[in-house]
């Protein structure tokens, strides 16, 4: 049975997994490289609908969880749910069905140098969906409008983008197959602090629109204060602390204090905003 | 689940609706791309005017691609001049419609143009390119001798250890695979020409005959293509890269010339380099070939030495070494004006890397039948 069938069966089957458990379950994570143990037993649940921010210090493993996640790095020990399937243990051809129910924005952007941002958007759905040159098309335009680019913009190269664009550009074609969740490895980095809330402006809209679950690794205070629902701090090869930014701010841990006490995080928003959600 | 429908319903009272139901979403984009077409036939059957309802409420499953379908619906029933409303959608449903609504772009009308008029103009644009090839090649010549002619005066500097490194990675890591190439290629002419010199009973005469091809042609032939195949694209790759990455910007902005750090150590490399890769490549030819003569032949190397010797004249060495600095200066310089011209796809990365090899092994034959030329004329 090809890919695009069992997608199209799988879209309508009922879902295999109850909606009430986290939509992604790590569980007791190793991940190390040679000698060096980045992960040591981490846990952490990602709920349904919810925008989760992922903070750390440089080094503690922020954007290798999100990569064990997704696959790109294998783990030693414990176990990585999506949709209520071990990622570890599932067949490829499911991998592949849980795989085009996810979008990934790289923090570089990742879009194929040699694509224009057209067919960049269109890539996946051609893969993956039976639609008419017309419709791939439309739907591209679509798409383009959905992350707020303008249509001029369909046909040039990522050479030709500025660093915001291609953010936008590489967050329609993660959005290409409406997936149900979207990781963001540090979306607003390199962006200019107006260009950057627009992007979490974007980003909480297009949450609230389609309904999605977003698994955000971020340095940005404003991104954390403005959209993230909850926020876990990575350290020590664990889950330091799980929560409402409220609660991270009280956290002990020297680390935490020195990140949302410092003079950066007094001078964002953070401290105006505290326990409001969403601006 | 259901697949999609579009059931029409005609109320007793009151306007008439559309009832939609069943998945919208893109797993069923196919047979909903064909109920948007059967509906808008029927609409047109039916001669569509007037008031009309788009029934949403048994749609169960809607993504952007059902909404989008169910916009661009709303927008061709209403082209007879109806007025279309949509109910029964949920809030976030009716958000999404909203966030899709696209005005549809006018189709761009597509020129035909005649094959042959395209034939034309590609041969036109080929003959273009290869002209100003040769222009900017003359050009970057020039700029690498102006480059060189002030290392002589002393207002630049050779950056020697960028040129060991060089000269360890196109020299040293390339005498392997020439020697072995040239022994296997000298040993294949050998026994080539032992098979037709047997009958006319002058086996011992395969000595002339390998040592003066090896020495004027073979040899300087097969390293220059090695070494345009081995080190022009790795030259032509690391520069493209560098390119794409900004890295050459960032020494021109240092106030650094690219050409006296980058290029410069590597034609200088490449000048010394391939004259002494020649010089191996003709001992390993001529003793591959040597030992299938003694194998094959059963010529002695007593007689294979002598015969040797008597063949070939310190000219006939020299012919091919001096071609060789000619073919390192050729092969660096296409290799870097193909990594200079990378621009920022991947793809123009691997293009460039393939046109530098092709255009310096081209280029290395041309030169070689140049000099071929040349030393006939002069009777060297």
């Amino acid at each position: 049975m090809s890919i695009r069938s069992t997608l199209a069966q799988h879209l309508d089957a009922d879902d295999p997994w109850d909606s009430r458990h986290p939509i992604i379950e790590v569980r007791d994570l190793s991940v190390g490289f040679g000698e060096r143990l980045i992960m040591d037993g981490l846990s952490m649940d990602v709920r349904r609908g919810e925008i989760l921010g992922v903070v750390g210090a440089s080094g503690t493993g922020k954007s290798v969880l999100l990569r064990t996640i997704i696959g790109l790095v294998k783990q030693r020990r414990g176990m990585v749910k999506v949709f209520g399937h071990d990622m570890a243990k599932v067949s490829s051809q499911r991998r592949r069905l849980v795989e085009s129910r996810w979008g990934v924005l790289f923090q570089h952007g990742a879009l194929f140098s040699s694509l224009t941002v057209k067919q960049n958007i269109q890539f996946p759905m051609r893969e993956y969906l039976k639609l008419s040159e017309e419709l791939l098309d439309e739907m591209a335009m679509v798409k383009l409008r959905l992350v707020g680019l303008k249509p001029e913009a369909a046909e040039r190269f990522p050479s030709e983008l500025s660093g915001g664009m291609i953010k936008r550009a590489a967050l329609a074609r993660a959005l290409a197959l409406d997936p149900e969740i979207v990781f963001l490895d540090e979306p607003t980095s390199g962006l200019d602090p107006i260009g950057a809330a627009e992007f979490d402006e974007l980003i909480a809209t297009l949450q609230k629109t389609l309904g999605l679950t977003v698994f955000m690794v971020t340095h940005d205070l404003d991104s954390l204060a403005g959209i993230c629902d909850r926020i876990a701090a990575l350290g020590d090869g664990k889950v330091l602390c799980e929560g409402t930014l409220e609660q991270l701010t009280k956290h002990p841990h020297p680390w935490l204090q020195a990140y949302f006490n410092g003079p950066r995080a007094r001078a964002s928003q953070i401290h105006t905003q505290r326990g409001s959600a969403r601006p | 689940m259901a697949t999609p429908r579009a059931i029409w319903s005609k109320a007793t009272a009151g306007p008439t609706s559309l009832v939609l139901s069943g998945s919208w979403n893109a797993g069923h984009a196919a047979s909903l791309e064909a109920l948007l077409k059967q509906v808008a036939g029927e609409r047109k059957a039916a001669d569509g005017s007037g008031r009309l309802t788009l029934e949403c409420a048994g749609i169960v499953g809607m993504d952007t691609l059902g909404a989008y379908l169910i916009h661009k619906m709303r927008l061709g029933l209403a082209e007879g001049g109806g007025d279309v409303a949509v109910s029964g959608l949920t809030a976030a449903q009716e958000t999404l419609l909203g966030e899709v609504a696209i005005a549809r772009r006018p189709t761009e009308p597509v020129i035909e143009v005649n094959g042959a008029y395209h034939l034309l103009a590609d041969v036109g644009e080929a003959v273009v390119d290869a002209g100003r090839d040769l222009a900017h090649g003359v050009a970057f010549f020039g700029a690498v001798v102006a480059a060189l002619g002030r290392l002589a005066v002393g207002r630049a500097r050779l950056r020697l250890p960028s040129v060991v490194t060089q000269l360890e990675r196109v020299g040293m890591r390339g005498v392997p695979i020439i020697v072995l190439i040239s022994c296997l290629v000298g040993a294949i002419i050998a026994q080539q020409s032992i098979f037709q010199l047997r009958t006319f009973g002058t086996v011992h005469f395969v000595a002339d005959l390998l040592g003066i091809l090896v020495l004027r042609e073979l040899a300087v032939l097969l390293t220059s293509i090695m070494i345009a195949g081995r080190s022009g694209s790795s030259f032509t790759a690391e520069l493209g890269s560098m390119k794409m990455r900004e890295e050459i910007d960032a020494l021109e902005t240092m106030g650094l010339d690219p050409l006296e750090v980058l290029v410069l150590p590597r034609i200088v490399a490449l000048i010394i380099a391939l004259p002494l890769l020649t010089f191996i490549s003709s001992m390993a030819g001529i003793a591959g070939g040597g030992v299938v003569a003694f194998v094959y032949g059963g010529v002695s190397s007593e007689v294979f030495f002598s015969r040797l010797q008597g063949a070939i004249g310190f000219n006939t060495f020299m012919v091919g070494m001096i071609k060789a600095p000619f073919m390192a200066l050729v092969i660096g310089i296409i290799a870097c004006i193909e990594g200079f011209a990378v621009r920022g796809s991947a793809e123009s990365l691997g293009s460039h890397t393939t046109a530098s090899v092709v255009k310096s092994i081209f280029v290395v034959i041309v030169v070689d039948g140049l000099f071929a030329m040349f030393f006939a004329a002069i009777n060297y």
